[in-house]
């Protein structure tokens, strides 16, 4: 399972002027507060055809450090000192003007995020035209015939239909290729990608990291690649950066940062990341009993259509899934969006009812539930959200968030309300100074550990995890899934655990679904399904786990 | 290159690595440091706006505070004075001193105003929360007939209700906060839908929830708030709007003061006696902005 394009070192004739060098860059950011330095005494060299990559978590001045290379920095953002040599000149004083006369041509953007980086108003094709246009290159005729090529170079079935088109017509690893087929569009010297796949699912992530490998083999360019994964950087670059609060933690080749990190951050990092071949850290104390069977779910031939449009179409969602998960288990639904997978768990908490098929959770026919028998059940099973920034109300205090669900039922008195609390915040390890808090006072992590103490509080036999780590950093994910197991283990508890990383699902899970367009594609034990995976398309996803290439290549060969 | 450019900055835009600690930092702060940081936080213009309503409230509230001359009553032989040291803002055609009419006017169209917006708020807010919450043909049902009071001119819908109410300064509120209660309503269910949406509300529901419990705990406190701001800025609104109705003559009757009226009957006398018209016009005027103001600053508090 090794990915086609291999990495070729730079060759060692043109290394010797790097295309980008950065001397210790600062950069600062005024607020309400005044002015905070955000990235400190950055430097780092890219060469011609070599990829650079900046690895961080969220906050750790990667964005800031590209958007200063470019002069894209936010309005309150300033370059406060260093030097950023383009070819040996320094831009880091240029004005806006005189970049963009560089901008698009010697050095350009592929940005995060492809479905909001297009004009929704213009086609595609007068996008890609827009910056051969501003850059003068020829005439109409001729920037129409350039537009064409480059929308066929990128990979784009039907280009002339393609250019015709509007953003909302292709998809999101389709507009991702046209985003990437403006940046190379003159060539440039180097390419600023900006977590350039980290919206799109694993199988489009991997074509369109290999298109950047392909252009970049072909045209020489050099690229400097931000991203928050590790497992992309260590299958795509030739040199680490890793930033930690705005400071360079170590940097060196690839594979020696890899192999032997010399930071303890680094060491962390490399720990933390699920993507890196891991399987189940902690052994299961409860071991699945064979013959004894008890089933917390059961899930029999469930389909959901859902209505759309006017005309009364019927979409079918969800398509004849079926499993079972033994209590005290964690069964994983897995697939990319729009497999089907959130629908299901749904369908399963309550939140709708099933065109079909048969859901007993804890012995209990979820399917024929309503009013108060719906409402009674749902101390049974609870759903842990995916984003904590939205799945708690910004007004009330973490305590009145994790009493909540106490007040809905039989009534304790006040003292014991507050016991239980304390005690369920204390178990997710939430120091008690935080019940007076309100949720913007926390960090994403903080925030999911008190979204699942609210779930927890209500002694539920299943917990539903809904994409519940993916919005997280890897280390802060690490620990949550740690605090997961550790609870299953003490509680008993069965987890559905969603999500559409499939590394992160190995290990954790013991039995998965593999959901492709609502119908299950696979399932089974988890170590049975990554050994020999039943379809075509469960061994896509597979291979299509970034970080195989330069570590634990005996896993997956 | 100003397109890409554009696009460029919005994308690299990376709120998360803005940071974040920057509020620790002020409460570490010395005190005198916040001190000062509070005094450099004050906006002049808000203060100047809570200011000139703290006023207008006092002249509705205690007018005999302000002024020694009646407002109804005038005085013999001081018809249409120029302002002078006596009459501060002049007399008008009776003799009567428009300083004392403008401050007795403002309890009359303050609290003129305060009925119309409390009408609009609570009808509409209660016919808003009611649709968003309720969906289906509930929600059908209202929104058609906000449609349909929006779909009447404003100015219009309210001369017909003070005709068929009778003319005075209560019907006259009350025809302008019915005009109100479409905008009410549609703010208010697109912001209970809106909330309705959230991950919080159904994990709300997931935990057992009730609608109303729900409804209470979580919608209503979090989709009022913009409601409130919107009150405040129609509270500038329905002065003006009152005062047109005063100035065609369906509302308050003479000669009870009252500032579109004062303004209306300031008309006749354009040309002898400008500050008539002018001064009522720009008190209604300078309330109206403050109430705008007033209602921003509600607006940027929730944001």
């Amino acid at each position: 399972m090794t990915t086609a394009i291999t990495i070729k070192p730079a060759s060692t004739d043109v290394a010797n002027l790097p295309v980008l060098e950065i001397c210790n860059l600062a950069v600062g950011y005024r607020g309400n507060e005044g002015f905070q330095r955000v990235v400190h005494d950055v430097s780092l060299r890219v060469r011609p055809g070599e990829v650079v990559a900046l690895v961080g978590e969220s906050g750790s001045g990667k964005t800031t450090t590209a958007q200063a290379v470019i002069g894209l920095l936010a309005e309150n953002g300033r370059l406060e000192a260093g030097a950023v040599r383009l070819n040996g000149t320094d831009i880091a004083g240029w004005s806006q003007k005189r970049l963009d006369a560089i901008r698009g041509s010697k050095i350009s953007l592929i940005p995060q995020d492809p479905t909001s980086s297009l004009n929704p108003v213009k086609t595609i094709g007068a996008q890609v035209a827009e910056v051969l246009q501003i850059h003068r290159q020829g005439n109409r005729a001729e920037i129409d015939a350039r537009v064409i090529e480059l929308l066929t170079r990128v990979g784009l079935s039907q280009p002339e239909l393609r250019a015709r088109q509007y953003p909302h017509e292709l998809s999101g690893g389709m507009r991702q290729r046209v985003l990437i087929a403006i940046a190379v569009a003159l060539r440039p010297a180097l390419i600023i990608a900006d977590e350039p796949t980290s919206a799109l699912d694993v199988t489009v992530q991997k074509r369109i990291l290999d298109l950047i490998d392909e252009l970049r083999g072909e045209y020489g360019t050099a690229v400097l690649l931000v991203t928050h994964d590790l497992g992309v950087a260590a299958d795509r670059s030739n040199h680490i950066v890793v930033l930690k609060g705005g400071r360079i933690q170590e940097q060196g080749p690839t594979a020696e940062v890899l192999a032997s990190p010399r930071s303890e951050y680094t060491r962390k990092l490399l720990a933390d990341a699920p993507s890196l071949g891991k399987t189940r850290s902690v052994p299961r104390s409860v071991s699945p009993r064979i013959g004894e069977r008890d089933d917390a779910i059961v899930v029999e031939n469930l389909v959901q259509d859902f209505i759309v449009g006017s005309r009364r179409d019927v979409f079918r969602a969800v398509d004849g899934v079926s499993f079972t998960v033994q209590r005290g288990t964690t069964h994983a639904i897995v697939g990319e969006s729009g497999s089907g997978k959130t629908t299901t768990a749904r369908s399963i908490v309550g939140f709708q009812k099933p065109t079909a098929g048969r859901i007993l959770v804890d012995g209990i026919d979820v399917t024929n539930l309503r009013g108060e028998n719906l409402r009674r059940f749902r101390r049974t099973i609870q759903l842990v959200y995916q984003n904590p920034f939205a799945s708690l109300d910004p007004r009330q205090t973490i305590f009145q968030i994790v009493e909540e669900p106490l007040l809905n039922f039989d009534p304790l008195p006040r003292e014991d309300r507050a016991r239980k609390v304390q005690a369920i915040l204390d178990r997710v390890g939430l120091p008690p100074s935080a019940l007076t808090r309100r949720p913007h006072a926390l960090s994403g992590g903080q925030r999911q550990r008190v979204a699942i103490a609210r779930a927890l509080v209500l002694d539920p036999q299943v917990l539903v995890l809904d994409e519940a780590v993916s919005a997280l950093d890897v280390t802060v994910q690490a620990q949550i899934l740690a605090l997961l197991d550790e609870l299953q283990q003490s509680l008993g508890l069965t987890y559905l655990f969603i999500s559409h990383d499939l590394a992160v699902v190995r290990q954790i899970s013991d039995t998965v679904s593999v959901l492709h367009d609502g119908r299950q594609v696979d399932s089974g034990r988890v170590e049975d399904v990554f050994q020999r995976p039943g379809s075509a398309y469960t061994r896509e996803l597979i291979g299509a786990i970034p970080g195989q290439r330069n570590l634990n290549p005996h896993l997956f060969s | 290159m100003t397109g890409l450019n554009t696009i460029g900055r919005s994308l690299l835009r990376d709120d998360a690595e803005i940071p974040a600690s920057a509020s620790k930092a002020s409460r570490h702060a010395p005190s005198g440091a916040r001190w000062l940081k509070a005094v450099r936080g004050i906006q002049p213009g808000l203060v100047l706006s809570w200011s000139v309503m703290a006023v207008v409230v006092l002249w509705a509230l205690f007018p005999q505070w302000f002024t020694s001359y009646s407002a109804t009553v005038g005085v013999a032989r001081q018809q249409l004075r120029a302002p002078s040291a006596e009459h501060w803002l002049g007399t008008d055609a009776l003799g009567r001193d428009l300083l004392a009419r403008i401050i007795y006017g403002a309890g009359n169209s303050l609290s003129g105003a305060l009925v119309a917006v409390g009408v609009g708020l609570v009808v509409g807010t209660t016919l808003g929360i009611v649709a968003g919450s309720a969906r289906g043909r509930i929600d059908g049902a209202i929104m058609r007939g906000v449609d349909v009071l929006l779909s009447i001119p404003q100015l219009l819908l309210s001369l017909s209700i003070v005709i068929l109410l009778g003319f005075g300064i209560v019907n006259a509120a009350i025809a302008v906060g019915i005009t109100s209660i479409a905008s009410f309503a549609r703010l208010a269910r697109s912001e209970v839908v809106r909330v309705r949406a959230s991950d919080y509300v159904e994990a709300a529901f997931g935990s057992g929830g009730t609608f109303g419990r729900v409804l209470l705990r979580h919608i209503l406190p979090n989709s009022l708030t913009s409601v409130i701001a919107f009150a405040a800025l129609q509270l500038g609104w329905a002065i003006l709007t009152i005062s047109t109705l005063g100035f065609l003559g369906y509302g308050a009757p003479p000669p009870t003061p009252e500032w579109g009226l004062l303004i209306a009957e300031g008309r006749n006398y354009l040309a002898r006696a400008w500050w008539l018209t002018t001064v009522p016009g720009i008190v209604v005027i300078v309330v109206v902005l403050s109430a705008n103001r007033i209602s921003q600053s509600f607006g940027k508090a929730r944001a």
